[in-house]
């Protein structure tokens, strides 16, 4: 049996502690959140009012004309939850001249432009209310590289970055979700219809438990198959995980000089804090 | 003979010695003020833990003239102080201490024999380890003195005590891993070792730990005090600052080992023969 439950209030704890930590640490006592509409971005945020309190959070809802309907509302609740501050500033006539440029224009494409267009002003707002961005990818969409580089990854600090996405669902419901979140198939809400699961071709339970057993367990693959895994799953997964490495790692600098950047010249963020 | 024991487990700022000094004085001044004889830090308390490339700006000679040490020292003259610092040797070698400060004399240094280089550590990367574990005496009878990684090989306590230690001093910047039980996971295993040693041993067995945040990884704090018989004599709070009181009656040692005498009962030569024989490798 493969176990990914938590002890929610020890993770709700800690995880309120560390955000509390990095961003007053650095001389901030504000935080900026994107808010989807969906879970991850519910659980971040309602940890970063418990963090910094209401009046310290600016949630955004950034949405672009194809967005859900649910979205929005499913935001509002979050917003009604915390109480916290936000601004509802829709995309569409920020992203249309440039989709508009290219007609041939892919999803993917038009979706990674959504992405980095919420992230500007994720970024342009960290400067104007004087708060750091704090992120909402979970674990498994880290590890699978289900994420738009410089769009929904860019953050601060990421609180729940070491949760698969199926515990962050026990954290959600442990704060408090409403049902209306925690039962929507979870979605990047880029083009209608579409679902994570949908998009992957699996589920986050059936992936979570594998990833849980290659990365925390260190399984090898022939360990997976052996565990019930199909070994063609198993080796999409790994695979999946390897070529998504960039996605996690700052890029490559050529070393050139005796002390470089990322190779010797090595401290932590909260060097001097 | 009763002594007051105070375990600091503190936040320190990566790198900033003034800033983490004043700590040290300030909690020294409350541990003297409520009786404390001994006041134990942390690992590395007066420097942080992920130090990297910091290793040398923040590394010390123990030297009387050293203005920390010099106010350390003083500070010594009301309780004796254990505090965790970078030393540097006169060839530039660097290494996790921990210094036991007594009366205006630096009486002992311990240096980290163990760097765990593994996973989340990357201590040899920038560290040489210690090559010694020696008991000591003090005011309050022979103590030993370990750092973290130290106490997770069962032969460094054991040495201690063979060396004639009866209060183990341990420090940790034990960073938490572990979500599914009531506290982080790394806390139970630690304090399991704690009462473990304690019992076996038959000693007084002390351990504080850092408390607070370095970039993502966290400290959980959790200090406690276990007498000969293995029980908790204190214990301070998960995550938070503070300061923790124990009172350890000494005469314990006799009482529990008059019980239960482990220690009459060992037999270091036998332990010898056979490590000689192990380590002949043929």
């Amino acid at each position: 049996m493969i176990d990914l439950s938590i002890n929610p209030a020890l993770v709700r704890k800690l995880l309120v502690e560390f955000i509390r930590s990095e961003v007053t640490r650095v001389g901030y006592t504000k935080a900026v959140v994107n808010l989807s509409g969906g879970l991850d971005s519910a659980v971040s945020c309602l940890l970063a009012v418990e963090a910094l309190g209401a009046e310290n959070v600016l949630a955004l809802r950034l949405p672009y004309k194809t967005s859900s309907a649910d979205s929005l509302e499913h935001a509002q609740l979050i917003l009604d939850q915390t109480g916290c501050r936000s601004l509802t500033l829709p995309i569409t006539e920020m992203v249309e001249p440039l989709l508009e440029r290219f007609p041939e224009m892919t999803p993917v494409r038009k979706g990674n432009i959504m992405a980095r267009m919420r992230m500007i002003i994720a970024y342009d707002q960290s400067e104007a209310f004087g708060g750091l961005v704090v992120g909402t990818g979970n674990k498994t969409e880290i590890l699978l590289g289900y994420t738009t580089l410089y769009g929904d990854s860019a953050c601060a600090l990421n609180p729940i970055g070491d949760l698969y996405k199926t515990q962050v669902r026990q954290l959600a419901r442990a704060l408090e979700i409403p049902e209306a979140i925690l039962a929507k198939p979870p979605s990047a809400d880029l083009w209608a219809g579409q679902t994570d699961e949908g998009e992957l071709g699996f589920t986050y339970e059936e992936v979570d438990q594998l990833l849980f057993l290659i990365v925390d367990q260190r399984y090898r693959p022939e360990e997976c198959v052996e565990a019930g895994f199909d070994e063609a799953f198993v080796h999409r997964v790994i695979e999946r995980v390897r070529r998504n490495q960039f996605k996690r790692l700052p890029p490559p600098i050529a070393k050139l000089s005796s002390r470089t950047v990322g190779y010797d010249f090595l401290y932590l963020r909260d060097w001097g804090t | 003979m009763n002594v007051t024991l105070a375990l600091a487990q503190i936040n320190t700022k990566l790198g900033d010695m003034q800033a983490n000094l004043e700590k040290h004085l300030a909690l020294a001044k409350e541990a003297w003020s409520s009786g404390a004889d001994i006041l134990l830090f942390p690992e590395l308390s007066l420097t942080g833990y992920v130090l990297q490339d910091l290793v040398p700006a923040v590394a010390r000679r123990p030297q009387t003239d050293d203005p920390l040490f010099k106010a350390l020292l003083k500070t010594s003259q009301d309780l004796d102080l254990v505090v965790g610092f970078v030393e540097e040797d006169p060839r530039h070698r660097f290494y996790i201490a921990h210094a036991y400060l007594s009366q205006g004399e630096i009486v002992h240094i311990h240096r980290k024999v163990h760097l765990p280089t593994y996973t989340l550590f990357d201590e040899k990367r920038y560290l040489a380890p210690g090559d010694g574990l020696r008991a000591f005496d003090t005011r309050f009878g022979r103590l030993g003195m370990l750092i973290c990684e130290d106490f997770w090989h069962i032969s460094s306590p054991y040495l201690l005590w063979l060396d004639g230690a009866d209060l183990l001093l341990m420090s940790s910047a034990s960073p938490g891993r572990g979500i599914t039980g009531e506290q982080i996971g790394s806390a139970e295993a630690v304090e399991t070792m704690m009462k473990t040693y304690a019992q076996l041993l038959t000693v007084f067995v002390a351990h504080t730990n850092r408390v607070g945040f370095e970039d993502g990884l966290k400290f959980w704090g959790g200090a406690t005090v276990y007498d000969p018989d293995g029980t908790l004599l204190a214990k301070g709070p998960y995550d938070e600052e503070s300061l923790t009181l124990a009172e350890l009656d000494l005469e314990q040692l006799r009482r529990t080992r008059t019980r239960l005498p482990l220690l009459r009962d060992e037999r270091p030569e036998l332990v010898r023969r056979e490590l000689e024989r192990i380590l002949r490798h043929d």
